[in-house]
């Protein structure tokens, strides 16, 4: 936990410095940049307007190229936080079998995937390493084997994990990782299968 | 000439064959683009984007649409007709057009103006499925791109419009949106990556860009045609699950000049040869 924090904390210093240069590029006015996107897309159904633009935290983590300033990396972390939702019966994880599954698909929200055949999916392998049996695995992500046993599969630990899944701007402002549940592409139930995934000793990610 | 096309179709219809079978695996392309690229190193002629291009060259000469006229009449930048050396020198801006333009807009604007062709019909399904061969539109751009072939990329954007365009080109790149809150930038501004087993080159870094920016348009192994910048771009929107992006819209030939900008000075291999 420390040493993560001291990483973190290395790395926010690194970043900080890629932010002053970024500074120095030419501005473009953001109303010219969204009237670009929203012509370039003449056949978008009006539903979809919405994803050519960012939410709040994506325009700050867009404007500082992923590195935030302190102070707005506290503001995105907390907005994160308050995105988070809970399952009413407070039990984090479910079944680690539907986890696999779902960290296996990139299925959904894809304009071929209309209407939708399957349930979305975490796509977790496109960006991580979970299983020695997957050798096909993504690196823009660390990697996750054997994650809950090195945590010891403690219950602080799935809280951790289950929240990186729901909205990883919770612990990591301006994270590559898809806000999973804040943005509405899995479900709770979803959450917690992949949970499962990560912190049940059952799971092959523990074996 | 002849005996090298039937050759090619002959092998371009047993690659169709073999990779339309639903159990092709990703190990499977990457041995068939091993294959192709020893054969290119033997023979460089062995490219089936090649014969996209003499297509696009047919095409570029013969006169047609409603006002019955070629291409030869369309200015790529270098004055009419003149295609040799044109495509190293795009996206500019043209002043007929008021407007910045790539290649694939340019045809796009010449087939418009000067052929009389619908605008709305050339755009409303520009790209080939899987095992398709590319469109008219990409044909062309394959020969035009073809013609500035071992040269550099040299587009100069000194013009005011230019340098707009490549701002906005830069800001789109690293403008986070959708359900997955992707970017360009996402996937292409580090070194080393992979998504799943796919290297991901960082586009955002001229030595990168450099090396593959300048193979485009590409025959791509996977799909068994012809993919043009402008489908390269389509097809990464679609991963980041926003909708059809207009073939030759403003941010798209903004995102194509901020690659080829970073890719100055690289060598142009054009068509190349992608997975
Ligand atoms: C687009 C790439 C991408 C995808 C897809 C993705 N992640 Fe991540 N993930 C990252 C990155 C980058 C980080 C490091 C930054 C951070 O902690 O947010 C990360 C971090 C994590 C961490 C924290 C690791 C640690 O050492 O603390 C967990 C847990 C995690 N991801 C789980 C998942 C799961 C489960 C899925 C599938 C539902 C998933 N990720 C999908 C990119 C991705
Ligand atoms: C989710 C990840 C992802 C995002 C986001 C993404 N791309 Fe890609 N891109 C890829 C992958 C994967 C490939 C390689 C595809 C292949 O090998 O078939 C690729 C390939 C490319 C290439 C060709 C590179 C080469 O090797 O010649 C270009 C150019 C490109 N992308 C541009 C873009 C642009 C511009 C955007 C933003 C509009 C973008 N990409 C967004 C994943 C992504």
């Amino acid at each position: 936990m420390q040493f993560k924090t001291i990483a973190l904390i290395i790395s926010v210093a690194g970043l900080a410095t890629t932010a002053a240069v970024a500074q120095t590029k030419p501005k473009v006015d953001p109303a010219k940049a969204d009237a670009a996107m929203k012509t370039a897309f003449p056949k978008a159904p009006a539903d979809w307007h919405p994803r050519l633009v960012g939410d709040e935290t994506m325009k700050d983590c867009s404007a500082h190229r992923n590195t935030p300033p302190q102070a707005l990396a506290k503001t995105i972390r907390e907005r994160a936080k308050a995105t988070i939702q809970y399952p009413p019966d407070g039990k984090l994880m479910g079944d680690w079998k539907k986890g696999e599954a779902l960290a296996q698909s990139g299925y959904g929200m894809r304009f071929t995937d209309y209407p939708p055949k399957r349930v979305n999916g975490g796509n977790c392998y496109a960006c991580h390493q979970l299983t020695k049996q997957e050798v096909s695995y993504g690196t823009m992500g660390p990697s996750l084997l054997e994650y809950g046993k090195i945590r010891k599969f403690s219950e602080a630990d799935t809280k951790i994990a289950y929240d990186k899944i729901y909205n990883s701007h919770a612990t990591f402002p301006c994270s590559l990782m898809p806000r999973f549940g804040a943005n509405n592409f899995l479900t709770i139930d979803q959450i917690k299968d992949l949970t499962a995934l990560l912190m049940s000793p059952d799971s092959p990610v523990n074996k | 000439m002849t005996k090298r096309t039937r050759w090619l179709m002959t092998l371009a219809c047993c690659t169709v064959a073999a990779m339309a079978t639903p159990a092709f695996a990703q190990g499977d392309t990457e041995k068939q683009l091993e294959k192709y690229r020893q054969m290119m190193k033997d023979d460089p002629w062995s490219n089936p984007a090649l014969l996209d291009a003499d297509r696009g060259e047919e095409l570029w000469k013969k006169p047609r649409g409603p006002k019955n006229v070629s291409l030869e009449s369309c200015d790529l930048g270098k004055g009419p007709g003149k295609v040799d050396g044109a495509f190293a020198e795009l996206p500019r801006y043209f002043a007929d057009a008021d407007k910045v333009m790539d290649v694939e807009a340019r045809i796009l604007w010449c087939m418009e103006k000067l052929q009389g062709f619908e605008r709305a019909k050339l755009v409303e399904r520009p790209h080939p499925g899987g095992g398709a061969p590319v469109k008219e539109l990409g044909a062309i751009a394959t020969y035009v791109a073809s013609r500035s072939n071992g040269l550099k990329f040299a587009a100069k954007f000194d013009h005011p419009k230019e340098k707009e365009v490549l701002a906005l080109g830069e800001n789109l790149f690293f403008r986070r949106m959708g359900p997955m809150d992707f970017a360009c930038s996402t996937c292409h501004a580090d070194t080393g990556k992979r998504i799943r087993l796919q290297p991901l080159p960082y586009l955002s870094k001229p030595e990168e860009a450099r090396k593959v920016v300048g193979e485009w348009p590409a025959y791509r192994v996977s799909t068994t045609h012809v993919m043009t910048m402008q489908h390269r771009v389509y097809d990464c929107f679609w991963q980041m699950r926003l909708p059809q992006v207009e073939l030759a819209s403003d941010a798209s030939v903004a995102l194509i000049a901020y690659l080829v900008n970073t890719a100055k000075g690289g060598n142009i291999s054009a068509p190349g040869m992608k997975r």
